[in-house]
Protein backbone atom coordinates (compact mmCIF):
# COMPACT_ATOMS: atom_id res chain seq x y z
CA UNK A 1 0.00 0.00 0.00
CA UNK A 2 1.54 3.33 -0.55
CA UNK A 3 0.48 6.68 1.39
CA UNK A 4 -0.60 9.94 0.37
CA UNK A 5 2.33 12.54 -0.33
CA UNK A 6 0.89 16.05 1.76
CA UNK A 7 2.29 19.23 2.33
CA UNK A 8 5.22 20.36 4.87
CA UNK A 9 2.99 23.18 5.99
CA UNK A 10 -0.24 25.46 5.69
CA UNK A 11 -1.64 28.08 5.73
CA UNK A 12 -4.82 30.58 5.05
CA UNK A 13 -5.25 32.04 1.67
CA UNK A 14 -8.50 33.96 2.11
CA UNK A 15 -11.00 34.56 4.31
CA UNK A 16 -15.15 35.73 3.81
CA UNK A 17 -17.82 36.80 6.10
CA UNK A 18 -21.41 37.07 5.75
CA UNK A 19 -24.18 38.44 8.31
CA UNK A 20 -27.94 38.59 7.49
CA UNK A 21 -29.39 41.75 6.86
CA UNK A 22 -31.96 41.71 9.37
CA UNK A 23 -30.64 43.54 12.37
CA UNK A 24 -32.29 43.42 15.84
CA UNK A 25 -31.40 45.54 18.42
CA UNK A 26 -31.51 45.39 22.34
CA UNK A 27 -34.18 47.90 22.11
CA UNK A 28 -35.90 45.17 20.22
CA UNK A 29 -35.39 42.57 22.31
CA UNK A 30 -36.66 44.69 25.34
CA UNK A 31 -39.89 45.31 23.51
CA UNK A 32 -39.92 41.04 23.49
CA UNK A 33 -38.74 39.75 27.17
CA UNK A 34 -38.27 41.90 30.15
CA UNK A 35 -34.35 42.80 29.77
CA UNK A 36 -32.74 46.47 28.79
CA UNK A 37 -29.98 47.88 26.36
CA UNK A 38 -27.89 48.60 29.61
CA UNK A 39 -28.21 45.13 30.88
CA UNK A 40 -27.13 43.23 27.82
CA UNK A 41 -24.43 45.94 27.13
CA UNK A 42 -22.90 45.52 30.31
CA UNK A 43 -23.48 41.47 31.22
CA UNK A 44 -22.50 40.57 27.45
CA UNK A 45 -21.22 43.33 25.42
CA UNK A 46 -23.61 42.92 22.53
CA UNK A 47 -25.45 46.03 20.79
CA UNK A 48 -26.68 44.37 17.92
CA UNK A 49 -26.96 41.07 16.60
CA UNK A 50 -28.16 39.72 12.74
CA UNK A 51 -30.69 37.47 12.64
CA UNK A 52 -31.70 35.43 9.38
CA UNK A 53 -34.53 35.96 7.70
CA UNK A 54 -37.38 33.43 7.43
CA UNK A 55 -36.47 32.20 4.05
CA UNK A 56 -33.06 32.56 4.75
CA UNK A 57 -31.69 28.49 5.61
CA UNK A 58 -28.07 27.47 7.28
CA UNK A 59 -27.11 26.45 3.45
CA UNK A 60 -27.78 29.78 2.43
CA UNK A 61 -25.77 31.42 4.82
CA UNK A 62 -22.83 29.27 4.64
CA UNK A 63 -22.62 29.86 1.22
CA UNK A 64 -22.70 33.19 1.37
CA UNK A 65 -19.51 32.79 3.64
CA UNK A 66 -17.96 30.27 1.54
CA UNK A 67 -18.38 32.19 -1.97
CA UNK A 68 -16.27 34.97 -0.50
CA UNK A 69 -13.42 33.57 1.12
CA UNK A 70 -13.28 31.38 -2.57
CA UNK A 71 -13.51 34.38 -4.47
CA UNK A 72 -11.02 36.46 -2.31
CA UNK A 73 -8.35 33.05 -2.52
CA UNK A 74 -8.58 33.70 -6.44
CA UNK A 75 -8.84 29.68 -6.75
CA UNK A 76 -11.43 28.32 -9.13
CA UNK A 77 -13.65 26.32 -7.59
CA UNK A 78 -12.08 23.02 -8.90
CA UNK A 79 -9.13 23.10 -6.82
CA UNK A 80 -10.69 22.83 -3.92
CA UNK A 81 -11.41 19.35 -3.02
CA UNK A 82 -12.67 19.63 0.69
CA UNK A 83 -15.23 21.57 2.31
CA UNK A 84 -16.46 20.95 5.78
CA UNK A 85 -18.31 23.03 7.57
CA UNK A 86 -18.69 23.44 11.33
CA UNK A 87 -22.02 24.14 12.33
CA UNK A 88 -24.05 22.82 15.36
CA UNK A 89 -27.72 24.35 14.09
CA UNK A 90 -28.68 22.50 10.66
CA UNK A 91 -32.37 22.55 10.14
CA UNK A 92 -32.17 18.82 9.71
CA UNK A 93 -29.52 16.11 10.63
CA UNK A 94 -29.28 15.06 6.72
CA UNK A 95 -28.44 16.04 4.11
CA UNK A 96 -25.20 17.38 5.23
CA UNK A 97 -24.76 21.43 4.77
CA UNK A 98 -21.36 20.81 3.28
CA UNK A 99 -22.54 19.16 0.11
CA UNK A 100 -24.94 21.73 -0.77
CA UNK A 101 -22.97 24.25 -0.50
CA UNK A 102 -19.87 22.71 -2.71
CA UNK A 103 -22.29 22.49 -5.43
CA UNK A 104 -24.21 25.54 -4.64
CA UNK A 105 -20.32 27.12 -4.94
CA UNK A 106 -19.43 25.35 -7.85
CA UNK A 107 -17.19 23.09 -6.73
CA UNK A 108 -17.61 19.50 -8.03
CA UNK A 109 -17.58 16.43 -6.21
CA UNK A 110 -15.52 17.24 -3.15
CA UNK A 111 -15.21 15.45 0.20
CA UNK A 112 -17.88 16.98 2.41
CA UNK A 113 -18.87 17.12 5.74
CA UNK A 114 -20.12 18.75 8.77
CA UNK A 115 -18.56 18.92 12.02
CA UNK A 116 -20.09 19.52 15.34
CA UNK A 117 -18.29 21.08 18.07
CA UNK A 118 -20.26 23.77 19.06
CA UNK A 119 -18.92 27.22 19.68
CA UNK A 120 -15.48 25.23 19.19
CA UNK A 121 -16.48 24.21 15.63
CA UNK A 122 -14.56 26.44 13.16
CA UNK A 123 -11.08 26.24 15.22
CA UNK A 124 -11.45 21.95 15.35
CA UNK A 125 -12.47 22.20 11.69
CA UNK A 126 -9.08 24.13 10.93
CA UNK A 127 -7.03 21.84 12.54
CA UNK A 128 -8.56 18.66 10.64
CA UNK A 129 -8.34 20.73 7.56
CA UNK A 130 -4.66 21.55 8.02
CA UNK A 131 -4.02 17.97 8.73
CA UNK A 132 -5.85 16.77 5.65
CA UNK A 133 -3.79 19.22 3.48
CA UNK A 134 -0.57 18.33 5.52
CA UNK A 135 -1.50 14.21 4.91
CA UNK A 136 -2.25 15.19 1.15
CA UNK A 137 -6.29 13.70 1.95
CA UNK A 138 -6.77 16.98 0.17
CA UNK A 139 -4.51 20.35 -1.70
CA UNK A 140 -7.24 22.80 -1.06
CA UNK A 141 -10.27 22.33 2.04
CA UNK A 142 -13.00 25.18 2.00
CA UNK A 143 -13.57 25.51 5.95
CA UNK A 144 -16.67 27.64 7.06
CA UNK A 145 -17.96 27.96 10.23
CA UNK A 146 -21.80 28.44 10.12
CA UNK A 147 -25.19 28.98 11.88
CA UNK A 148 -28.28 29.62 12.54
CA UNK A 149 -28.66 30.10 16.01
CA UNK A 150 -32.41 31.49 15.62
CA UNK A 151 -33.83 28.17 15.07
CA UNK A 152 -32.86 27.07 18.24
CA UNK A 153 -33.56 29.86 20.85
CA UNK A 154 -36.74 30.43 22.60
CA UNK A 155 -37.46 34.13 21.95
CA UNK A 156 -39.18 34.02 25.43
CA UNK A 157 -35.91 33.29 27.63
CA UNK A 158 -33.97 36.37 27.98
CA UNK A 159 -31.58 34.12 29.61
CA UNK A 160 -30.45 33.39 26.09
CA UNK A 161 -32.08 35.08 23.51
CA UNK A 162 -30.06 38.47 24.50
CA UNK A 163 -27.02 36.63 23.51
CA UNK A 164 -27.25 34.16 20.42
CA UNK A 165 -27.35 35.05 16.81
CA UNK A 166 -26.65 34.02 12.93
CA UNK A 167 -23.86 34.25 10.78
CA UNK A 168 -21.44 32.95 8.36
CA UNK A 169 -17.69 32.62 8.06
CA UNK A 170 -14.84 30.97 5.87
CA UNK A 171 -11.56 30.22 5.51
CA UNK A 172 -9.40 29.00 2.42
CA UNK A 173 -6.85 26.49 3.60
CA UNK A 174 -3.95 25.11 1.32
CA UNK A 175 -0.28 24.30 1.31
CA UNK A 176 2.14 26.74 1.34
CA UNK A 177 3.61 28.58 -1.60
CA UNK A 178 7.23 26.92 -1.43
CA UNK A 179 7.82 23.63 0.61
CA UNK A 180 10.27 25.85 2.94
CA UNK A 181 7.79 28.80 3.78
CA UNK A 182 7.27 28.89 7.75
CA UNK A 183 3.99 27.19 8.43
CA UNK A 184 1.00 29.70 8.44
CA UNK A 185 -1.45 27.27 10.60
CA UNK A 186 -0.12 25.83 13.88
CA UNK A 187 -0.30 23.34 15.93
CA UNK A 188 -4.37 22.54 17.48
CA UNK A 189 -4.13 22.36 21.66
CA UNK A 190 -7.89 20.89 21.62
CA UNK A 191 -10.11 18.92 24.40
CA UNK A 192 -13.33 18.78 26.00
CA UNK A 193 -14.74 17.55 29.11
CA UNK A 194 -18.27 15.96 28.94
CA UNK A 195 -18.80 16.30 33.07
CA UNK A 196 -19.75 19.71 31.80
CA UNK A 197 -22.21 18.58 29.02
CA UNK A 198 -25.21 19.74 31.12
CA UNK A 199 -24.00 23.92 31.26
CA UNK A 200 -24.96 24.52 27.41
CA UNK A 201 -27.56 22.02 25.70
CA UNK A 202 -30.39 21.34 23.69
CA UNK A 203 -32.26 18.33 24.83
CA UNK A 204 -34.45 17.13 21.59
CA UNK A 205 -35.38 18.41 18.45
CA UNK A 206 -38.21 20.25 20.49
CA UNK A 207 -36.79 22.00 22.74
CA UNK A 208 -34.15 25.52 22.69
CA UNK A 209 -30.97 26.23 23.99
CA UNK A 210 -30.67 25.99 27.68
CA UNK A 211 -27.32 27.17 29.20
CA UNK A 212 -26.28 27.76 32.89
CA UNK A 213 -24.74 31.25 32.48
CA UNK A 214 -22.80 31.61 35.80
CA UNK A 215 -21.06 28.60 35.51
CA UNK A 216 -20.16 28.50 32.06
CA UNK A 217 -18.84 31.57 32.56
CA UNK A 218 -16.95 30.43 35.74
CA UNK A 219 -15.37 27.88 33.51
CA UNK A 220 -14.10 30.15 30.67
CA UNK A 221 -12.57 32.49 33.03
CA UNK A 222 -10.89 30.03 34.75
CA UNK A 223 -9.70 27.13 32.34
CA UNK A 224 -9.41 28.61 29.19
CA UNK A 225 -6.27 31.02 29.39
CA UNK A 226 -3.67 28.05 30.19
CA UNK A 227 -5.23 26.74 26.72
CA UNK A 228 -4.90 29.95 24.92
CA UNK A 229 -0.93 29.64 26.26
CA UNK A 230 -0.20 26.20 25.61
CA UNK A 231 -1.73 26.85 21.59
CA UNK A 232 1.38 29.70 21.79
CA UNK A 233 3.83 27.27 22.95
CA UNK A 234 2.83 24.90 20.40
CA UNK A 235 3.47 26.80 18.13
CA UNK A 236 6.85 28.06 19.30
CA UNK A 237 5.28 31.63 19.40
CA UNK A 238 5.95 34.33 22.39
CA UNK A 239 2.70 35.55 23.16
CA UNK A 240 4.17 39.14 23.25
CA UNK A 241 4.69 38.36 19.14
CA UNK A 242 0.48 38.08 18.79
CA UNK A 243 -0.70 40.76 16.83
CA UNK A 244 -4.08 40.13 17.65
CA UNK A 245 -6.22 37.60 19.51
CA UNK A 246 -9.36 35.93 18.58
CA UNK A 247 -11.28 34.48 21.12
CA UNK A 248 -14.88 32.57 20.71
CA UNK A 249 -17.38 36.18 20.64
CA UNK A 250 -19.51 34.62 23.20
CA UNK A 251 -19.67 38.04 25.93
CA UNK A 252 -17.67 40.43 26.09
CA UNK A 253 -16.65 40.12 29.51
CA UNK A 254 -15.29 36.58 29.12
CA UNK A 255 -13.18 37.85 26.27
CA UNK A 256 -11.81 41.00 28.59
CA UNK A 257 -10.92 38.31 31.31
CA UNK A 258 -9.55 35.92 28.75
CA UNK A 259 -7.13 38.46 27.46
CA UNK A 260 -6.13 40.04 30.87
CA UNK A 261 -4.91 36.88 32.00
CA UNK A 262 -3.09 35.26 28.80
CA UNK A 263 -0.90 38.23 29.33
CA UNK A 264 -0.18 39.45 25.44
CA UNK A 265 -1.08 43.40 26.13
CA UNK A 266 0.13 44.43 22.72
CA UNK A 267 -2.87 42.20 20.88
CA UNK A 268 -5.30 43.54 19.25
CA UNK A 269 -8.82 41.55 21.10
CA UNK A 270 -11.87 40.67 18.75
CA UNK A 271 -14.88 42.43 20.13
CA UNK A 272 -16.97 41.47 17.21
CA UNK A 273 -19.59 40.24 19.54
CA UNK A 274 -20.73 43.94 20.07
CA UNK A 275 -22.21 43.87 16.43
CA UNK A 276 -22.34 40.21 15.66
CA UNK A 277 -23.84 38.60 19.00
CA UNK A 278 -22.32 34.94 19.64
CA UNK A 279 -22.63 33.24 16.58
CA UNK A 280 -21.13 29.96 17.73
CA UNK A 281 -18.33 28.50 15.19
CA UNK A 282 -19.20 31.25 12.79
CA UNK A 283 -17.95 34.14 15.72
CA UNK A 284 -13.95 33.60 15.10
CA UNK A 285 -14.28 33.47 11.05
CA UNK A 286 -16.55 36.29 11.09
CA UNK A 287 -14.33 38.51 13.50
CA UNK A 288 -11.05 37.27 11.08
CA UNK A 289 -12.62 38.69 7.90
CA UNK A 290 -13.65 41.97 9.43
CA UNK A 291 -10.45 42.83 11.06
CA UNK A 292 -8.91 41.61 7.85
CA UNK A 293 -11.35 43.53 5.84
CA UNK A 294 -10.79 46.78 7.54
CA UNK A 295 -6.91 46.75 7.66
CA UNK A 296 -6.78 45.45 11.25
CA UNK A 297 -5.06 42.78 10.60
CA UNK A 298 -1.84 42.74 8.14
CA UNK A 299 -0.09 40.15 5.95
CA UNK A 300 2.59 38.15 8.26
CA UNK A 301 0.50 38.73 11.48
CA UNK A 302 0.49 36.16 13.94
CA UNK A 303 -2.87 35.53 15.24
CA UNK A 304 -3.93 33.74 18.21
CA UNK A 305 -7.44 31.70 17.67
CA UNK A 306 -9.15 30.26 20.86
CA UNK A 307 -12.85 28.43 20.66
CA UNK A 308 -14.88 27.39 23.37
CA UNK A 309 -18.52 26.03 23.65
CA UNK A 310 -21.11 23.08 24.39
CA UNK A 311 -20.01 19.90 25.30
CA UNK A 312 -17.96 21.38 26.77
CA UNK A 313 -15.06 21.67 23.91
CA UNK A 314 -12.54 24.01 23.09
CA UNK A 315 -9.60 24.16 20.20
CA UNK A 316 -6.51 27.02 19.70
CA UNK A 317 -4.06 27.61 17.05
CA UNK A 318 -1.86 30.38 16.11
CA UNK A 319 -2.62 31.10 12.51
CA UNK A 320 -0.95 33.46 9.95
CA UNK A 321 -3.08 36.37 8.24
CA UNK A 322 -2.41 35.96 4.44
CA UNK B 1 -2.75 29.23 55.05
CA UNK B 2 -2.46 31.38 57.85
CA UNK B 3 -3.66 34.88 57.38
CA UNK B 4 -4.18 38.21 59.79
CA UNK B 5 -8.01 39.93 58.82
CA UNK B 6 -5.96 42.59 57.45
CA UNK B 7 -3.87 40.53 55.37
CA UNK B 8 -7.21 39.03 54.02
CA UNK B 9 -8.87 42.35 53.26
CA UNK B 10 -5.77 43.59 51.48
CA UNK B 11 -5.83 40.48 49.29
CA UNK B 12 -9.68 40.67 48.70
CA UNK B 13 -8.69 44.79 47.72
CA UNK B 14 -6.15 43.76 45.28
CA UNK B 15 -8.49 40.90 43.43
CA UNK B 16 -11.51 43.41 43.35
CA UNK B 17 -9.32 46.54 41.71
CA UNK B 18 -8.08 43.46 39.45
CA UNK B 19 -11.50 42.58 38.67
CA UNK B 20 -13.68 45.39 38.57
CA UNK B 21 -11.32 48.49 38.65
CA UNK B 22 -12.61 49.37 42.05
CA UNK B 23 -9.90 50.63 44.30
CA UNK B 24 -8.42 48.69 47.10
CA UNK B 25 -8.70 50.86 49.66
CA UNK B 26 -12.70 51.14 49.37
CA UNK B 27 -12.75 47.32 49.93
CA UNK B 28 -14.10 47.80 53.40
CA UNK B 29 -15.93 45.00 55.62
CA UNK B 30 -18.94 46.93 55.64
CA UNK B 31 -19.36 47.69 51.87
CA UNK B 32 -21.96 45.65 50.02
CA UNK B 33 -20.14 44.87 46.61
CA UNK B 34 -23.56 45.29 44.54
CA UNK B 35 -24.88 48.63 46.04
CA UNK B 36 -21.67 50.37 47.27
CA UNK B 37 -18.64 48.69 44.88
CA UNK B 38 -21.31 48.48 41.66
CA UNK B 39 -19.95 45.18 41.63
CA UNK B 40 -22.52 42.41 39.07
CA UNK B 41 -22.85 38.94 39.29
CA UNK B 42 -20.33 38.47 36.88
CA UNK B 43 -17.41 40.35 38.80
CA UNK B 44 -18.50 38.36 41.68
CA UNK B 45 -17.26 35.32 39.99
CA UNK B 46 -14.39 36.50 38.60
CA UNK B 47 -13.71 37.48 42.39
CA UNK B 48 -14.46 34.01 43.48
CA UNK B 49 -12.35 32.75 40.98
CA UNK B 50 -9.25 34.92 41.91
CA UNK B 51 -9.88 33.96 45.46
CA UNK B 52 -9.44 30.58 44.82
CA UNK B 53 -5.75 31.10 43.15
CA UNK B 54 -5.40 33.40 46.08
CA UNK B 55 -6.65 32.06 49.28
CA UNK B 56 -6.98 28.33 48.07
CA UNK B 57 -10.67 28.72 48.93
CA UNK B 58 -13.22 27.49 46.40
CA UNK B 59 -16.28 29.58 46.61
CA UNK B 60 -18.79 27.30 44.74
CA UNK B 61 -21.81 29.66 42.53
CA UNK B 62 -24.95 28.59 45.32
CA UNK B 63 -22.59 29.63 48.11
CA UNK B 64 -21.18 33.01 46.61
CA UNK B 65 -24.82 34.62 45.52
CA UNK B 66 -25.31 34.58 49.96
CA UNK B 67 -22.34 36.60 49.73
CA UNK B 68 -23.09 39.89 49.92
CA UNK B 69 -20.87 42.38 51.64
CA UNK B 70 -16.94 42.42 51.53
CA UNK B 71 -17.61 40.69 55.66
CA UNK B 72 -19.57 38.26 54.29
CA UNK B 73 -16.53 37.04 52.34
CA UNK B 74 -13.65 37.43 55.02
CA UNK B 75 -16.40 34.96 57.16
CA UNK B 76 -16.50 32.72 54.46
CA UNK B 77 -12.78 32.57 53.56
CA UNK B 78 -12.06 31.86 57.59
CA UNK B 79 -15.31 29.50 58.17
CA UNK B 80 -13.48 27.39 55.04
CA UNK B 81 -9.93 26.95 56.01
CA UNK B 82 -8.10 30.54 55.67
CA UNK B 83 -6.69 30.34 59.64
CA UNK B 84 -5.73 33.47 61.49
C1 LIG C 1 -26.22 34.65 30.68
C2 LIG C 1 -25.53 35.71 31.48
C3 LIG C 1 -25.45 37.01 30.71
C4 LIG C 1 -26.37 35.95 32.73
O1 LIG C 1 -25.68 36.84 33.60
P1 LIG C 1 -25.67 36.55 35.16
O2 LIG C 1 -25.00 37.67 35.81
O3 LIG C 1 -25.12 35.17 35.33
O4 LIG C 1 -27.21 36.59 35.42
P2 LIG C 1 -28.05 35.94 36.57
O5 LIG C 1 -28.88 34.89 35.94
O6 LIG C 1 -27.24 35.62 37.76
O7 LIG C 1 -28.93 37.19 36.89
C5 LIG C 1 -28.45 38.37 37.51
C6 LIG C 1 -29.58 39.33 37.63
O8 LIG C 1 -29.93 39.85 36.34
C7 LIG C 1 -31.28 39.53 36.01
N1 LIG C 1 -31.32 39.17 34.59
C8 LIG C 1 -31.02 37.98 34.03
N2 LIG C 1 -31.13 38.04 32.69
C9 LIG C 1 -31.51 39.30 32.41
C10 LIG C 1 -31.79 39.99 31.20
N3 LIG C 1 -31.68 39.40 29.99
N4 LIG C 1 -32.14 41.28 31.28
C11 LIG C 1 -32.24 41.90 32.46
N5 LIG C 1 -31.99 41.31 33.63
C12 LIG C 1 -31.62 40.02 33.61
C13 LIG C 1 -31.62 38.38 36.90
O9 LIG C 1 -33.00 38.32 37.13
C14 LIG C 1 -30.85 38.71 38.15
O10 LIG C 1 -31.50 39.70 38.88
P3 LIG C 1 -31.48 39.67 40.50
O11 LIG C 1 -30.04 39.75 40.88
O12 LIG C 1 -32.26 40.88 40.83
O13 LIG C 1 -32.11 38.38 40.84
C15 LIG C 1 -24.12 35.28 31.90
O14 LIG C 1 -24.19 34.29 32.89
C16 LIG C 1 -23.30 34.79 30.74
O15 LIG C 1 -23.17 35.42 29.71
N6 LIG C 1 -22.63 33.62 30.93
C17 LIG C 1 -21.80 33.04 29.89
C18 LIG C 1 -22.71 32.35 28.91
C19 LIG C 1 -22.05 32.14 27.60
O16 LIG C 1 -21.11 32.81 27.23
N7 LIG C 1 -22.56 31.16 26.85
C20 LIG C 1 -22.07 30.83 25.57
C21 LIG C 1 -20.82 30.03 25.66
S1 LIG C 1 -20.38 29.48 24.08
Amino acid sequence: MRLSEGSPGTRILAFGGYQPAKVVTNDDLAQMVDTSDEWIRSRVGIESRRIAGPDESLADIASAAGGKALAASGLSPDAIDLVVVATCTPESPIPNIAATVATRLGIAAPGAYDLNAACAGFCYAMATASDAVRAGTARHVLVIGAEKLSQWIDWTDRSTCIIFADGAGAAVVGPVAEPDDPPGIGPVVWGSDGNLADKIYIADRNSFIVQEGQAVFRWATTALHPIARKACEAAGVDPADLAAFIPHQANLRIIEAIARKLGAPQAKVATDIVTAGNTSSASIPLALSRMAEQNELGSGDLVLLLAFGAGISYAAQVITIP
Amino acid sequence: MAMTDQEMLKGLGEIVDEVAGVPADQVTPDKSFVDDLDIDSLSMVEIAVAAQDKFGVEIPDDQLKNLKTVQDVLDYLRGAGVSA
